[in-house]
């Protein structure tokens, strides 16, 4: 196949970044997008000039590390898939492809398609976890846990943090991330004690950060190579309207 | 150098409690005092740092990738072994302990293997309070699984996404600990030496992957948790950046290497489809319980798959092991699969791979039921390859996966060097020879949740290690050391990328040093591994600046030192003379190809000491001994 890339190339954070256009022959459709990617690279090396970074590592759709916006679509056109997944005989010999970085405020460039997603870090460091030290567990069975309700939690823990839906997102909202690890930790009898709280200290941190609110446009859902559903968007709504009217009448007592 | 394991007096159920408490501990005031290093996020690191920041320890705790949660733990599938006995088939510590020694064919330490067995079930007590989702049964309890061949259905599980759920919830404790202050996390940080002062280990050099900068670190004890060097294949189901750079650097330090040969290739992976391949992609071993293992009887045949004759098709594994048949171990699939292929028989447009056949499953069970066993392993096949594997065989072929070898521990998990702590599949351990399914998770999470919290007091309590700062010479020194060999990189301007000879190194080893190796073969590639390495240094090509973002300049250390590494993977394959486990040396099989371990000049582990650039490794050996587990032979006939 004989492709066009435009590709976003950005040195570093401090300046502002351009497209680049690559024409580009023999691409194998059988190659994965990033294999193509590192095609074009080998390329470049050969010509002196310096290959296009992107993030990757497990290349099988689990680490959440690759986070390209293709052809306006984060992680392109296919439904639950992630770049790494995507394969080249999705494109048609002759196609234009445009690779651009996963945008949002929160997600400051690093260099080309390479970008800062610490701020999901902090998000989940605000209240993403239950409290339990190593040792201090019960017995694993005594709490059983009903089979639909594991199965529910299990559909939103499966986030992989890559940041699509800001990505696709019109404002940049990370509610979709956020909602995940509400959910998850919501459903599971683990998890309540700190239901509250966690939910309102996770949603200051994701504001605290610049990430936009949610104006249900459900994109999010849309370029999620997960499928994380929506229900996780009303579920951490309704906890946090829960937590914040019940800590106000904490503090009026 | 003295491989003392330091294995706790009196019967092996109680060696770890007493241990425990004869471990001197640090007074919970003075925890705070001292600081511990993490190399590594991965299930191993990320549950030891969120532990000792638990504990009151100052942490500071790194990896290579932009968060901690992306370790390349997230991809394991399959599941984690506990013995709990839930489904009352009469699994007990005992069992899990004598599967796994037996599993390893006899090449791993007793005394290790039991604390492990022992602490399977706090694992699942602690994942289970995070709020890890594992599957359950209707009644709302625990399920479990029977896998890699047990006999017991001891493996918990996730969906397919087992090492990624219990990832998440070392990560949630982690982070925790990161928002109360008392662990400090580093991405896109990666270790490149170690720093060693008055005989202990005090520190790391690091490159700050985005700035470039080299920054030093310090603390009172060092611990390595930074996975397993499969990519040494350069192919293999591994991430991109698995690498052995920490475990290398810290070899050079003087940590002993033990068993670097030990490396697991599994049987079930999606083919090699072009040079352009960055990975190969595993395939559930479940698959095997319903597909069939089949080539063409006669060599270069290339006729469509369904235009060849029941009678011209050789089922080979049905052929060769009658009783198990398809479901032949790991190694015994890999290598049959590898000689069929070598035999000119092998299927694809490579020629190397071999048919998994589900035509026969799905006329006898309906595609129906096939697709709710496998369905999303079928889709994910389809994803990769474009072919439909409910109406044409699926393609496989074995690829490098994990790697038994690793630095040398103690059974408090230390290793040659004071301070220095290895943990999960960076160290040797446990496993031996060969690791059963489900049994890596399980060893990650008991080391950093149970085992290394513990040891590490006793380390601390008695190391009085002396005040220092990053003005110190041997700080200076490493850093020196580290920012000349990426001057030295950046400014040989050759021609060759560094891919290209990462490229080349795997194929030298998995043609010499893979599924099966022999005295030549190796010899071959004792000579051709220094070439390529001289070849590398004068002629690779890295461009830009160290002092930036520069994904060909990491890439271009780490495998500057699989390049050393993979020298001391051969030396240490040649001098075992016997087959055991993932080793097998052709020399030594039965008459019919079954693997040949010699018990007697063989039952230890070999710890390699590094003597110098040029020089030839020293083997120390540890001698194993078997008291409570019977040697015996596998079967598999
Ligand atoms: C596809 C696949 C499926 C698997 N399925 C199973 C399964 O079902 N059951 C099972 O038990 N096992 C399975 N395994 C094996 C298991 O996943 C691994 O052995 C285990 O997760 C390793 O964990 P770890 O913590 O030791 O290392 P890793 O998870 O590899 O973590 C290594 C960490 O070290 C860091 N690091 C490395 N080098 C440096 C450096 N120089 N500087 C700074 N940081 C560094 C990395 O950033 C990372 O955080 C599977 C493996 C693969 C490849
Ligand atoms: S590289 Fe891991 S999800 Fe794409």
């Amino acid at each position: 196949m004989n492709l066009t890339l435009r590709v976003w190339r950005q040195e570093h954070a401090q300046i502002s970044g351009a497209f680049v256009t690559y024409p580009v022959s023999d691409i194998n459709p059988d190659m994965s997008f990033l294999e193509m990617l590192d095609v074009v690279n080998e390329g470049l090396i050969a010509r002196q000039e310096t290959p296009i970074a992107f993030d990757h590592d497990c290349r099988e759709g689990i680490c959440g590390a690759c986070s390209l916006t293709i052809n306006g679509i984060p992680h392109g056109p296919n439904r639950a898939t992630t770049a790494c997944q995507l394969h080249m005989r999705f494109f048609a010999d002759g196609d234009t492809i445009v690779i651009e970085p996963f945008r949002a405020k929160a997600f400051p460039v690093v260099r080309d398609l390479v970008v800062d997603r610490a701020s999901f870090d902090r998000i989940i460091a605000a209240g993403g976890y239950v409290g339990v030290s190593t040792g201090s567990a019960p017995e694993a069975n005594a709490l059983p846990i009903a089979k639909a309700i594991a199965d529910r939690a299990m559909d939103a823990a499966q986030c992989i943090g890559c940041g699509a839906c800001v990505a696709a997102c019109p404002n940049a909202s990370a509610m979709l991330f956020t909602g995940a690890k509400v959910m998850h930790l919501g459903l599971v009898p683990q998890g309540q004690a700190e239901r509250s709280d966690r939910v309102l200290r996770m949603v200051d941190q994701m504001d605290a950060e610049g990430f936009g609110g949610c104006t249900n446009y459900g994109e999010c859902h849309e370029a999620c190579p997960k499928e994380i559903p929506l229900e996780a968007i009303a579920r951490l709504n309704g906890d946090y309207l829960r937590a914040a009217l019940s800590s106000r009448e904490e503090d009026a007592a | 150098m003295q491989l003392d394991a330091k294995i706790p007096s009196g019967p092996i159920e109680q060696k770890w409690t007493k241990h425990k408490f004869d471990l001197k501990l640090v007074n919970p005031s003075n925890k705070r005092k001292h600081s511990i290093l993490v190399v590594g996020s991965g299930l191993a690191g990320a549950s030891a740092a969120a532990s000792f920041g638990e504990l009151g320890y100052q942490v500071d705790c790194f990896c290579f990738q932009d968060s901690p949660r992306r370790a390349h733990s997230i991809a394991a599938q399959g599941g984690i072994n506990a013995a709990k006995n839930y489904q009352n088939d009469g699994d007990s510590i005992f069992r899990l302990f004598y599967d796994t020694v037996k599993g390893g064919d006899f090449r791993s330490r007793e005394a290790n293997v039991y604390r492990l067995a022992e602490v399977s079930a706090n694992i699942i007590d602690q994942c289970v309070a995070q709020g890890v989702p594992f599957a359950r049964e209707y009644g709302g309890l625990l399920s479990n699984r029977s896998f890699g061949g047990a006999q017991v259905s001891r493996t918990f599980y996730a969906r397919g996404q087992t090492g990624q759920q219990l990832l998440l919830g070392a990560y949630s404790a982690l982070e925790r600990q990161i928002s109360m202050g008392s662990v400090r996390m580093f991405p896109r940080t990666e270790m490149l030496d170690l720093i060693i002062i008055e005989g202990q280990a005090r520190g790391i050099v690091t490159r700050n992957l985005i700035s470039g900068e080299i920054r030093s670190f310090l603390g009172d004890a060092v611990v390595l948790a930074t996975g397993g060097y499969a990519n040494v294949f350069h192919l293999s189901t591994n991430a991109q950046g698995c690498n052995v750079t920490a475990s290398y650097r810290a070899h050079r330090n003087g940590a002993a290497f033990a068993n670097p040969c030990y490396t697991q290739i599994h049987p079930t992976c999606i083919p090699v489809s072009g040079d352009y391949q960055s990975k190969l992609t595993l395939m559930s071993e479940s698959l095997r319980n319903d597909g069939r293992v089949w080539v063409p009887r006669v060599q270069g045949d290339r006729r469509p798959p369904a235009n060849l004759p029941q009678a011209e098709r050789d089922y080979y594994l049905e052929r060769k092991y009658p009783s198990f048949g398809n479901l032949a171990p790991r190694d015994i699939a890999s290598r049959s699969a590898k000689e069929v292929c070598d035999e000119g028989r092998g299927v694809g447009e490579t020629g190397r791979g071999v048919y998994l056949d589900f035509a026969d499953a799905i006329d006898r069970l309906g595609e129906h039921t096939i697709r709710e066993r496998y369905g999303n392993l079928f889709e994910m096949y389809e994803r990769i390859t474009g072919e439909n594997p409910y109406h044409l065989p699926m393609r496989i072929y074995p690829a490098a996966h994990y790697t038994m070898g690793g630095l040398w521990v103690d059974y408090n998990l230390m290793s040659t060097i004071d301070g220095l702590h290895v943990l999960g599949e960076a160290n040797f351990s446990d496993h031996g020879a060969n690791r059963l399914g489900a049994s890596a998770l399980m060893q990650g999470l008991a080391d950093g949740y149970f085992v290394i919290p513990n040891t590490i007091s006793g380390y601390l309590a008695t190391a009085h290690p002396t005040p220092i700062d990053t003005s110190h010479p041997a700080v200076r020194a490493a850093e020196a050391g580290v920012a000349e060999r990426i001057k030295r990189l950046l400014s040989i301007g050759g021609s060759r990328s560094v891919d290209s000879f990462h490229r080349d190194l795997g194929r030298i080893m998995w043609e010499h040093c893979g599924m099966a190796r022999n005295a030549a073969g190796l010899r071959t590639a004792l000579q051709l591994i220094p070439e390529l390495r001289e070849e590398f240094w004068n002629d690779v090509r890295v461009l830009g600046v160290g002092e930036s973002f520069n994904q060909s300049m990491e890439k271009a250390g780490r495998v500057a030192d699989f390049l050393d590494f993979a020298e001391l993977m051969c030396t240490d394959a040649l001098h075992r003379e016997e087959s055991c486990g993932g080793h097998f040396r052709e020399e030594h099989q039965t008459e019919d190809g079954e693997a040949k371990r010699n018990d007697h000049d063989f039952a230890y582990v070999a710890g390699w000491e590094y003597r110098g650039e040029g020089k030839a490794p020293l083997l120390h050996k540890e001698p194993l001994t078997f008291d409570n587990v019977p040697l015996a032979t596998r079967s598999y006939k």
